[in-house]
């Protein structure tokens, strides 16, 4: 496979042609991506360069272009065209130079006032007109620093500036951002900032083809947006697996011994792996998953995350593997143990030649060219984009704990001889209803990013999930567990399909966090409850096998449906309660099943 | 440097970039007979010469231009001066 983003520039622009047919041999299926660009200059390089990122990362990309600048006009009086285009997601792809009309030299803060409102309602006619229209998500950009800074420093404070009426503007698109799920703000304000300005406005080729940007800022723009697509689709990667001796502290610990680590403030390297250790802690606080992969006596590594001025415990690893086996065999035994794909992993090590090892033999797995200089590391990471968010949601900041409350599951397993007894003692409480707005966000999360116990694949974005949610022709329901080592937050979903007198079920899919915990019982118990009071006779379910999915082969069967075709059926007369250990409250409880 | 070794350094600029490995350039050939060299093209093959040569063209410099002999020869001034 070809790694398009470890080839310099020149080469991607020069053999792009060539490297996408030759990414499109290697790769079969895909997921299928639409996006329709609007843009405010000329957009065939940015998008012929997203197109090659997202085709390297398996996905089947289509685009719709808007003609040279003509975005406002695009998203509202013919909006119809990029609707019947059926996008995943628009994408408004304006610069500073897109802004109507800049303040003049002599404005005050109310003048101010007024032509910001006026600017930032021309942008909410467009996201208004798309919601309205395409119901997709939305992607915009923010602005980048105007080029040409008349007044100066004073640009960035005086109601004229330019450069004040920027930072205004952005302010105004981060709070409706954040305030609308279907809207994302794409930060080209960063982008141009770490590119440099100087390098990223082109305007030979502004006054020639009316591109705006250089082809180094073309492809800083598509990287950071593929990084988005993938996160809006579920891809963002999920654990950074760390080395320890010369990645997480300086020296090594079984030949200097804990007491000689560079780690803590005293000298300039020690200062420099506690910064890296600090960085480590606060991706885990946003929802990163650590693991360690070492080469190591397993007892004397701990012994180093035990040294006081290590940041990083022991208890901040969701997986610890400090042994002498190859590298890769215990990096694949970490993505069994926290069931999780090789394609959720960035793995960090200062030694080349371990770096060089995993990207030979697990090529899914991320490995960021970091180097062997601790300083440098947090940069190259970063540089990856790895991690990169659609939403901040409540599950992402409480993973690592939840991943912690498996291992004490994991741990009373043992104690029981009875399964059954054991399902009992962990007292779950499950929560099953139609969709609720508040989980929305984790319920698009959950439908993009789960592979395994996914009986179609089926893939959602957040705008088509919440139309579904109040279409009557569709069920849907969510279920979360609660149970007593603590809250598994929302795991599983279902959204079936009236289809004459058969509920069909478009999705099915549970997080691997609660298998073998009977919450599919549960979930059946609700959709069959919930088809009949819609007044259907039969459930209608089919699996559609992946590369990742084997698990849900034998899923309708084991649940009592019949083969038909190649779909399963269930005939919901005289259908009988399944679930025997979850106590479930919401909608669908036993008591208001019966009821029915 | 003379013409035509320019233009045999653009050829496999031009295979690439148009993704035709048998095309063979001419001092003659324009943007009507290369199959695939339209505006979006020219943008593209212009960012290659410019990286393959580490030289900028100015605003407005290859506008006349009438076919690859002109260009080369524009490369080659352009060389000359550096």
């Amino acid at each position: 496979m070809i790694d398009v983003r470890a080839l310099p520039l020149e080469d991607l622009l020069r053999s792009r042609k060539r490297l996408l047919r030759e990414l499109r041999e290697q790769t079969s299926g895909g997921v299928p991506v639409r996006v329709a660009v609007l843009g405010g200059t000329t957009t065939n390089e940015v998008v012929d360069l997203l197109e090659l990122l997202l085709v390297a990362d398996g996905f089947v990309p289509s685009f719709y272009q808007s003609g040279y600048g003509r975005f406002y006009e695009d998203a509202t009086f013919h909006v119809a065209d990029v609707a019947t285009f059926e996008p995943d997601l628009v994408y408004l792809h304006t610069h500073v130079t897109n802004i109507s009309r800049f303040p003049s030299p002599d404005y005050d803060e109310a003048e101010l006032e007024k032509r910001l409102s006026e600017e930032l309602g021309r942008f909410q006619r467009i996201w208004q007109s798309i919601h309205t229209n395409v119901h997709c998500q939305i992607v915009q950009n923010n602005f980048e620093h105007p080029p040409f800074p008349l007044m100066g420093n004073l640009d960035s404070t005086a109601p004229g500036g330019h450069t004040r009426f920027v930072y205004e503007l952005n302010r105004a698109f981060a709070r409706h951002a954040s305030a609308q799920r279907h809207l994302l703000i794409h930060d080209i304000h960063a982008l141009a900032a770490r590119v440099g300005l100087d390098r990223w406005f082109d305007w030979e080729r502004w006054f020639s083809y009316k591109i705006l940007t250089t082809p180094e800022a073309s492809l800083a723009l598509a990287s950071s947006l593929a990084s988005q697509v993938g996160a809006l689709r579920g891809r963002a990667r999920k654990c950074l697996i760390l080395d320890l001796d010369n990645t997480l502290w300086g020296g090594v610990i079984g030949d200097d011994g804990v007491e000689r680590l560079h780690i803590g403030n005293e000298t300039a390297l020690g200062e420099a792996y506690t910064a890296f250790q600090r960085y480590c802690l606060s991706l885990r606080d946003r929802g990163v998953l650590l693991a360690v992969c070492s080469k190591n006596d397993e007892a004397i590594a701990r012994s180093g995350l035990a040294h006081p001025d290590s940041v990083l415990k022991a208890e901040h690893f969701s997986a610890f593997k400090a042994n002498w086996d190859p590298k890769p065999d215990n990096i694949k035994q970490i993505a069994s143990e926290l069931n999780l794909g090789l394609d959720s992993f960035v793995f960090v090590d200062d030694n080349p030649a371990e770096r060089a090892l995993v990207r030979a033999q697990l090529p899914m797995v991320a490995v960021p060219e970091v180097g062997a200089d601790v300083a440098q590391f947090r940069g190259a990471i970063q540089a990856g984009r790895y991690f990169e968010m659609a939403a901040v949601s409540k599950e992402d900041l409480g993973r690592a704990a939840a991943y912690q409350a498996n291992r004490k599951r994991t741990a009373a397993l043992s104690q029981f001889k009875e399964y059954g007894d054991y399902l009992d003692s962990l007292q779950m409480t499950g929560e099953i209803g139609p969709f609720r707005p508040v989980y929305l966000e984790r319920i698009a999360q959950l439908i993009n990013k789960t592979n395994q116990f996914n009986l179609t694949t089926r893939r959602y974005m957040l705008a088509e999930i919440e139309q579904i949610a109040t279409d009557p022709r569709h069920i849907t329901l969510y279920g979360r567990l609660v149970d007593v080592f603590g809250d598994n937050g929302v795991i599983s979903v279902v959204i079936g399909r009236l289809e004459g007198q058969a509920v069909r079920v478009d999705l099915w899919i549970m997080s691997c966090r609660v298998l073998k915990r009977d919450m599919e019982l549960a979930m059946l118990d609700a959709l069959a409850q919930a088809a009949q009071a819609a007044g259907a006779l039969e459930l209608r379910g089919t699996y559609i096998p992946t590369s990742k999915n084997a698990m849900v082969a034998d899923h309708y069967r084991s649940l009592g449906f019949e083969p038909d075709g190649s779909s399963w059926r269930l005939d919901l007369n005289g259908y009988s309660l399944r679930n025997r250990h979850i106590k479930v409250e919401g909608q669908w409880t036993e008591q208001a099943l019966s009821a029915i | 440097m003379d013409r035509t070794s320019v233009i045999s350094d653009l050829n496999p600029i031009f295979q690439d970039v148009l993704d035709l490995p048998d095309l063979r350039l001419e001092p003659g050939s324009n943007a009507q007979s290369v199959e695939g060299w339209d505006s979006l093209a020219h943008v593209n093959l212009v960012v290659a010469i410019e990286k393959h040569y580490r030289i900028k063209f100015a605003l407005g410099e290859l506008q006349t231009l009438k076919n690859v002999g002109e260009m080369a020869d524009l490369i080659k001034k352009k060389l000359g001066k550096q």
